[in-house]
């Protein structure tokens, strides 16, 4: 009986680690193929391209004009995690450490942008841009994307704020410090932590988010992903190599603060102080 | 001073709650008000009576299967995505020196993008791509597998984009899970199978339904990937290229509303079923009847 | 699963951890000792001793490093914890917060397959004996912390385990309700009338419920006792230390005949009796406050001439330091007035002055 028992345990285990394999050998073996595709001389349906060379980069530097399109990215993504934190961790705060009426109905309202596509909103909010005469325009993009970053940064710094013990603002008001005092002195370093998670992530959500820069970029306010998406859309006139150069550059972009991000942040702790527990207390 | 305390006596505001502030006018004017405008856009067609952009959604032939095309992709991707991450998660709950790197390796993905899986799932899956040249290698194999510019390269897209997020996610969230209380579980004879289905399970239940609600949106928002991969004119010509082209190629953003509103509302229903499932689960437990 | 047992034999039970610097440690070294059907045996140390892993060790939640455990004839050290069937009370009490207190009880009961009727008969006989009767229907979250207490303690004793394991599990409560659920622990065990292990690091906790104590510092069995042979007769001066022995005084040894032993340290002389044999030329000597009494002894041996330092007033006696000629504080609970300053004489009986080997502070 046992031995059944041991037998099935190690189907299981077999397939949850064939699963993971075969995962990560396929998008391994993705991204390889982009790589090789990125760096051949020419690559025609054999198992390695005739030569190497790196001018499909330099080739895509020049013709998609990347140093502006990565100088606009930059651009947004600063903008937009700085705002987000800007106003995303007060009412955080807010939320955290007060009850009142309406609470409820504000929490929805911060969640429904995630959970709502951006589609349903993009489009309408594109019409609304572009009567403020904002569509187009690099303002148009950043405050698009702040709609989900925001909310994003809420739902990240409330938990954060949440357990860090309230006693500590009352002390440091008992010895003195006035509200400034207190935020700088206790708050901000406690919340570094959390703050510093919540930007890397929003950096990378943000660098990768399509539908909303896509439906109110311009020409002279795209970032890199609608670039990319672009150039493979209208692929033909240009060679796949190059674009392929170009995803290689987004990709290794991304990963760069992916794994900044991971530094800091173990990954298992992302949400895991979220008091997801049925709340049980009367 | 004196007026000052008496003043805040009167009204006693808690200025703490003046924090939200800048987040909430922000959220009103621009995700919001958009969203009225759209539905009140939305009921101004160009030509006909008001309702007369939904009687066209639901009388064209090319607009109201998008809804079906898009679930199809949606709700498979959305269930292998938790549905995969879920055991997987569960497995490497346990601190151990390979969890940090797995983790991280099951993560990457993330970073990849939509585009770039597109682009290159053409290329690897193609038909000379190293996937076909390793498949020709096998004895069985037999004329070419079409993994591109069809349904199942949007699929596999959406789940090598949507994977690494529910397992991160889900993976969080189990590990929030105090430990101690599957090992009092295990002291009063579950097995590790046991403890799954009434410890762990029960008290994931409002994180996953999250979890698939938030993988949900995104596969279901599924449109660079539709259009590069898959076969736009047809299998998977999604809804929200259904609205993109209403709005940006025939100018109707008053069509384009209402595709978007129909695709929200589409949204919002799975929504609503989910977070009843969830409370199906739980209502058992919580008052405590038997079975 | 057992029902029911004659003794569990712990043999040479070890686990080990990597400590600071990747080094292995013993967190609990070679725990020895056979339990009896109906015994309450406490486990007593300072935290961190190992106490908590000697119990997690016996419950399955960590494999061992080495030894064994048998269950009569049955070897459990292989087995997970939920084939062992013991019930184990956790110092958070680990209630499932989503379940209410019938259904927490009746988990056990449920993960054996017994039937929906007896579950309900089992729960409600639980609920009587940890007097929870009518709470059945809520949640944890809405409980007291005594109440969380006593559903542990129902849904670990439920299943009738042969075994009952408690890792402070009062440790949690205010003061007043840790004496009553004491009684109440004692009283269940005996109804029950099977083995308990029950983990503490307050010796009157350890003193008042069980049966045998086992005392435990650094992961190493120090004594294994009947509570008064623990209280009067420490095996070595960690023991005596932790058991309220808080006048130890190092002294040079005159000589011994038999058990008794002559010390003295400049000029002050004592008699005691060796606990541990044989001392050397130095030795410590270990009284309580309690057994340290003002006035001559008799023909005026064991006798101190000190002076009142200070005075700790506590109700019924006090609390009083003093300071020998020599230099050595000691303590002594007297009933006498007494003011810092005082010259006194006082005296202990010769059996209640221990001697011990001298150990590194
Ligand atoms: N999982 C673990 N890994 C490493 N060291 C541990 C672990 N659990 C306990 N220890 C160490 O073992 C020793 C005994 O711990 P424990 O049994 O919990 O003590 P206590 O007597 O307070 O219950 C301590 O030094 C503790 O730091
Ligand atoms: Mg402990």
């Amino acid at each position: 009986m046992s031995g059944a028992k041991s037998w099935l345990d190690r189907a299981w285990s077999g397939l949850l680690w064939g699963t993971m394999a075969v995962f990560v050998v396929n998008v391994a073996m993705l991204i390889a193929t982009v790589a090789t595709n990125s760096l051949a001389r020419r690559w025609l349906g054999t198992w390695l391209p005739d030569g190497w060379t790196v001018n499909w980069y330099v080739q895509a530097w020049k013709d998609y004009q990347l140093s502006d399109i990565l100088w606009v990215t930059m651009e947004v993504v600063l903008a937009v995690v700085l705002l987000s934190l800007l106003i995303g961790v007060p009412a955080a705060y807010a939320l955290a450490r007060r009850d009142f009426p309406g609470k409820r109905a504000l929490m929805l309202l911060f969640l429904l942008p995630l959970m709502v596509p951006p589609m349903t909103y993009g489009i309408p909010l594109a019409t609304v841009l572009y009567k403020a005469q904002l569509a187009g325009t690099i303002w148009g993009v950043i405050l698009a994307n702040l709609i989900p970053a925001a909310p994003f940064v809420i739902l990240v710094m409330t938990p954060f704020i949440e357990q860090i013990d309230p006693n500590l603002e009352s002390a440091a008001r008992v010895f003195g410090a006035g509200t400034a005092r207190m935020f700088t002195s206790i708050l901000v370093p406690l919340l570094a932590p959390g703050i510093l998670a919540a930007s890397l992530l929003v950096l990378v959500r943000t660098i990768a988010l399509f539908e909303l820069t896509f439906l109110t970029a311009g020409p002279d306010s795209q970032t890199l992903v609608v670039a990319l998406y672009y150039a493979v859309f209208a692929a033909g006139v240009r060679a796949p190599q190059s674009i392929d150069a170009m995803a290689m550059i987004y990709m290794v972009v991304t990963l760069v603060w992916l794994l900044i991000a991971l530094r800091f942040v173990n990954p298992t702790q992302l949400v895991s102080r979220v008091k997801e527990h049925p709340r049980v207390a009367a | 001073m004196n007026t000052q305390t008496s003043a805040l006596a009167r009204a006693p505001f808690d200025r703490t709650l003046l924090l939200a502030a800048p987040a909430t006018l922000f959220m009103v004017a621009l995700f919001i008000y958009p969203f009225l405008y759209g539905l009140w856009l939305s009921f101004e067609p160009a030509k006909g009576d008001w309702l007369a952009n939904y009687h066209k959604f639901f009388t064209a032939d090319n607009l109201w299967p998008t809804i079906w095309t898009t679930l199809k992709l949606a709700l498979p991707a959305t269930l292998i995505n938790v549905g995969i991450a879920l055991p997987i998660a569960f497995r490497m709950r346990v601190k151990s020196r390979y969890q940090r790197l797995i983790t991280t390796v099951l993560v990457v993905p993330i970073t990849l993008g939509t585009v770039l899986i597109a682009d290159g799932m053409l290329t690897y899956f193609g038909p000379k791509g190293w996937l076909a040249h390793l498949l020709e290698l096998l004895p069985f194999y037999e004329g070419p597998i079409r993994l591109t510019h069809n349904y199942w390269g949007v699929l596999i897209s959406l789940v090598i984009s949507g994977f690494p997020f529910a397992f991160l996610l889900i993976l969080s969230y189990i590990t929030g899970i105090d430990p101690v209380l599957a090992r009092a579980a295990s002291t009063l004879g579950a097995s590790p199978a046991a403890q799954f289905r009434h410890i762990y399970l029960p008290l994931l239940a409002p994180g996953l339904a999250m979890c698939f609600c938030l993988a949900f949106v995104q596969a279901y928002s599924v449109f660079p990937s539709a259009v590069l991969l898959g076969a736009p004119a047809g299998p998977t010509r999604v809804i929200s290229l259904a609205a993109y082209e209403a709005a940006f190629e025939q100018y109707d953003y008053s069509l384009a509303s209402a595709i978007a509103m129909i695709m929200g509302f589409v949204q919002l229903i799975i929504v609503a079923i989910v977070l009843g499932l969830r409370g199906l689960f739980y209502r058992g437990p919580v008052v405590g009847g038997k079975g | 699963m057992k029902q029911d047992f004659s003794e569990l034999r712990l043999d040479r039970v070890t686990r080990r951890f990597a400590g600071v610097g990747g080094k292995a440690f013993n967190a609990l070294d070679e725990l020895t000792i056979t339990i009896k059907r109906g015994e309450f045996i406490a486990l007593l140390g300072p935290s961190g001793c190992g106490k908590s892993t000697a119990l997690n060790c016996i419950a399955g939640l960590l494999p061992l490093s080495g030894g064994t455990i048998q269950l009569d004839d049955l070897r459990i050290d292989t087995l997970p914890p939920e084939s062992r069937g013991f019930g184990m009370v956790f110092q958070n009490y680990a209630l499932f917060p989503h379940m209410s207190v019938e259904r927490n009880i009746g988990f056990g009961l449920r993960m054996r397959g017994v039937s929906a009727a007896e579950t309900t008969m089992r729960v409600a006989n639980a609920l009587k004996l940890v007097q929870l009767t009518g709470q059945e229907h809520k949640l944890p979250g809405q409980l007291s912390g005594g109440q969380q207490q006593r559903v542990a303690i129902a849904r670990a004793i439920v299943i009738e385990p042969p075994l009952v394991l408690m890792d402070e599990p009062l440790s949690n409560l205010d003061a007043k309700l840790r004496i009553e659920t004491r009684a109440e622990i004692r009283r269940i065990h005996h109804e029950l009338g099977r083995a308990t292990i029950y983990v503490t690091h307050d010796q009157d906790e350890a003193l008042s419920l069980a049966d045998r104590i086992v005392v435990m510092k650094d992961g190493v069995v120090q004594q294994i006792d009947r509570p008064q042979q623990i209280y009067a007769q420490p095996a070595n001066l960690h023991v005596a230390r932790f058991m309220g022995y808080r006048n130890v005084i190092e002294m040079d040894v005159e000589g011994a005949t038999g058990d008794c032993v002559e010390l003295r340290d400049r000029g002050i002389r004592l008699s005691g009796v060796a606990m541990q044999a044989p001392p050397g030329a130095r030795a410590m000597v270990a009284m309580r406050p309690e057994e340290i009494v003002v006035g001559e002894g008799p023909q005026g041996r064991n006798t101190l001439a000190v002076r009142v330092e200070t005075v700790e007033y506590g109700g019924r006696d006090s609390l009083v330091g003093v300071v020998t000629a020599t230099g050595a504080r000691l303590f002594l609970r007297t009933a006498q007035s007494a003011a810092p300053g005082d010259a006194l004489s006082i005296h202990v009986p010769a059996e209640r002055a221990l001697v011990y080997a001298p150990t590194p502070a």
